[in-house]
């Protein structure tokens, strides 16, 4: 090859004519050929845990084991059966595993093993634009497997109406997002991953079995029942199934989703803050 | 192209950089030499603008990495002492994603690519995973993509640390080249050799200070002789070397003492040698040969370097 187009010649620096930095936005646009590589290379495999593993779920546990709950509709929060009570339970249980898989050994792995946030801080990126395009490939993430959730139901009859099932699109997406932000800043503070591991077993899987997904929380001891209405996936399970039984109610809704919206931007602001206190040193 | 004046950097009550002054103009090589620990890296990643500066005055490329640093990011190249590849992309694909990172459209990214696999000579590799490369492809890999955006100025850190003798070369012919392109070059390394022939001009780092500065020729002129006489005795040798130390002390500018010889220091080294044998001792060998970087390392504090 030859050697005058390897590099720039030297310019002589010009501190007057510093341009100004890029924003925000930008930069997190200029990370998504990164992330649709990731995609590329991972997406079979996260299809078919986005797709078979919930199937056996409902099957197992809707279909069959429901086969012998013989509830009335005022006992699962207004649902026909019992099938029709726990798949929103399940779809956001899933959202809620997606959200936290993307970001936990992966970021854990960004800082630590493959640096690769390392690498990109090197760049004209900044750690906002760096956690945002994360998010948001996230998002997208949640929504394939969001989409492809609720088609492999719409058979089983358990989605009252259609604009319900439509509307539970982005509010389950936001359910995983509020879990994502916040398993963000607590993994990029962390030194070790062996309290990952720990987080799954007391907070990840508790929350998906007590929190009203696979039966209403006021069964539960009234201590408890109160610690389940405190959890995001509670909030998030309710909104849910609302959307998928018809039984939406405006004031309880709003509180749901402001939920889950704070604490998606709590997460969000608190990945940051973490994230450049590790990198930025 | 760097300008740094009382540069301080502190971790907690750790001063890893102890106000040093530096300033490089564009087109020249210049290194960090130094022990480890020296606060080599702490340096250049305060340069890099990543890490925020604790004291003193930083100016890279006129500006200030505290107020500009993805204006200054975007016009550096820099190779870190570890590596950070994406060990799951393949190796064309983590020059393709860097190059966007610049904003570079993705026509150019691909062009710019495909050259530079070619510069590094690892052009039938593309489409190897990463994780598969070998220690001195993955550096060159590394640098590679350090140039993806046509960097003003280069950053590399401790780039052959680690790599077969073989590989060193080709990675310095590369650093050769981009230099005779008028490429700023800075770069901190462990090997004298690499400082000798890569560096225009050397700082030598010890414990977060400067303790010598100048190019490789000056800084032999100034810390060594022009020429070394280098004695080995048998190690049936009373008290060993040290002890030989005494017997000759006079005959030379310095003695310095290796666990496995004597060095004598002094301007003809054949002379030296002759009152050596003069005085009745008979070494094993003898070398006599000219100071290299490596004499001044043993002369300045930054000796545990070449232990
Ligand atoms: N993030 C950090 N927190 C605390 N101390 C640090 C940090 N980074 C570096 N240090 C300390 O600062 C000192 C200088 O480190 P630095 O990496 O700059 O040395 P170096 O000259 O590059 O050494 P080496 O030759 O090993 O690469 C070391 O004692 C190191 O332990
Ligand atoms: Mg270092």
């Amino acid at each position: 090859m030859s050697s005058t187009d390897t590099a720039n010649p030297t310019r002589t620096p010009s501190p007057a004519a510093a341009p100004t930095a890029p924003s925000t936005r930008e930069l997190v646009a200029r990370q998504v050929d990164y992330w649709w590589r990731v995609y590329l290379r991972t997406w079979h495999g996260t299809l078919a845990s986005s797709f078979l593993m919930p199937l056996l779920y409902v099957v197992a546990i809707g279909v069959l084991l429901g086969g012998y709950i013989d509830s009335d509709p005022d006992q699962l929060a207004g649902a026909p059966s019992y099938l029709a009570f726990v798949v929103p339970g399940m779809i956001a249980g899933q959202v809620m595993t997606v959200g936290v898989s993307e970001t936990s050994w992966p970021v854990m792995s960004g800082i630590k093993w493959q640096k690769v946030y390392v690498g990109q801080i090197a760049t004209p990126l900044t750690v906002p634009s760096i956690v945002l395009a994360q998010l948001a490939f996230v998002a997208f993430r949640l929504l394939v497997a969001v989409a492809v959730f609720l088609l492999v139901l719409a058979p089983f009859g358990v989605l009252a109406t259609w604009w319900g099932a439509l509307l539970a699109v982005p509010v389950l997406i936001l359910v995983g997002l509020a879990f994502a932000a916040v398993c963000f800043g607590f993994t990029a503070g962390l030194d070790s991953d062996t309290t990952l591991t720990v987080i799954y077993r007391v907070a990840i899987l508790p929350m998906f079995l007590f929190s009203g997904a696979f039966f209403p929380v006021s069964q539960l001891p009234a201590v408890l029942e109160w610690l389940a209405k405190a959890t995001p996936l509670w909030h998030g399970v309710s909104l849910t199934r609302m959307l998928t039984t018809d039984t939406l109610a405006g004031g309880q809704a709003l509180v749901h989703l402001v939920y889950l919206g704070a604490l998606a931007a709590f997460g969000t602001w608190w990945a940051v803050r973490r994230l450049t206190a590790k990198l930025v040193v | 192209m760097i300008s740094a004046r009382g540069l301080r950097k502190e971790f907690g009550d750790f001063t890893a950089v102890d106000g040093i002054d530096l300033d490089v103009p564009a087109g020249q090589a210049f290194g960090f030499l130094g022990p480890i620990g020296a606060g080599k890296s702490s340096s250049m990643r305060m340069i890099a603008a990543v890490s925020p500066v604790s004291g003193g005055e930083l100016r890279v490329l006129g500006m200030d990495p505290a107020t500009h640093g993805p204006q200054i990011r975007a016009r550096l190249g820099v190779c870190p002492q570890d590596d950070t590849l994406d060990v799951e992309l393949n190796v064309r694909d983590n020059l393709l994603v860097y190059g966007r990172y610049f904003g570079l459209p993705r026509g150019e990214v691909r062009d710019r690519a495909d050259e530079l696999l070619e510069f590094v000579q690892l052009t039938d590799k593309a489409k190897a995973r990463v994780d598969d490369l070998s220690g001195g492809m993955k550096r060159r890999l590394t640098i590679a993509r350090s140039l993806i955006n046509r960097p003003d100025l280069l950053l590399l850190d401790e780039p052959t640390t680690g790599l077969d003798p073989q590989a060193r070369h080709v990675l310095w012919d590369r650093l050769f080249r981009l230099k005779a392109q008028g490429v700023t070059l800075v770069l901190t390394t462990h090997y004298m050799d690499e400082a000798e022939q890569l560096c225009d001009r050397l700082v030598v780092m010890d414990k977060g200070r400067i303790v010598a500065d100048g190019s490789p020729l000056d800084l032999i002129r100034t810390h060594s002789t022009r020429e070394v006489t280098e004695l080995r005795f048998g190690v049936s040798v009373d008290g060993g070397h040290a002890a030989l130390a005494d017997q000759v002390a006079d005959l030379a500018d310095r003695v310095e003492v290796l666990p496995d010889r004597l060095l004598l220091y002094s301007a003809q080294g054949e002379e030296t040698l002759a009152k050596v044998h003069e005085r009745g001792l008979q070494p094993a060998a003898v070398l006599v040969r000219r100071s290299t970087l490596e004499d001044v390392f043993l002369h300045l504090p930054g000796r545990s370097l070449v232990d």
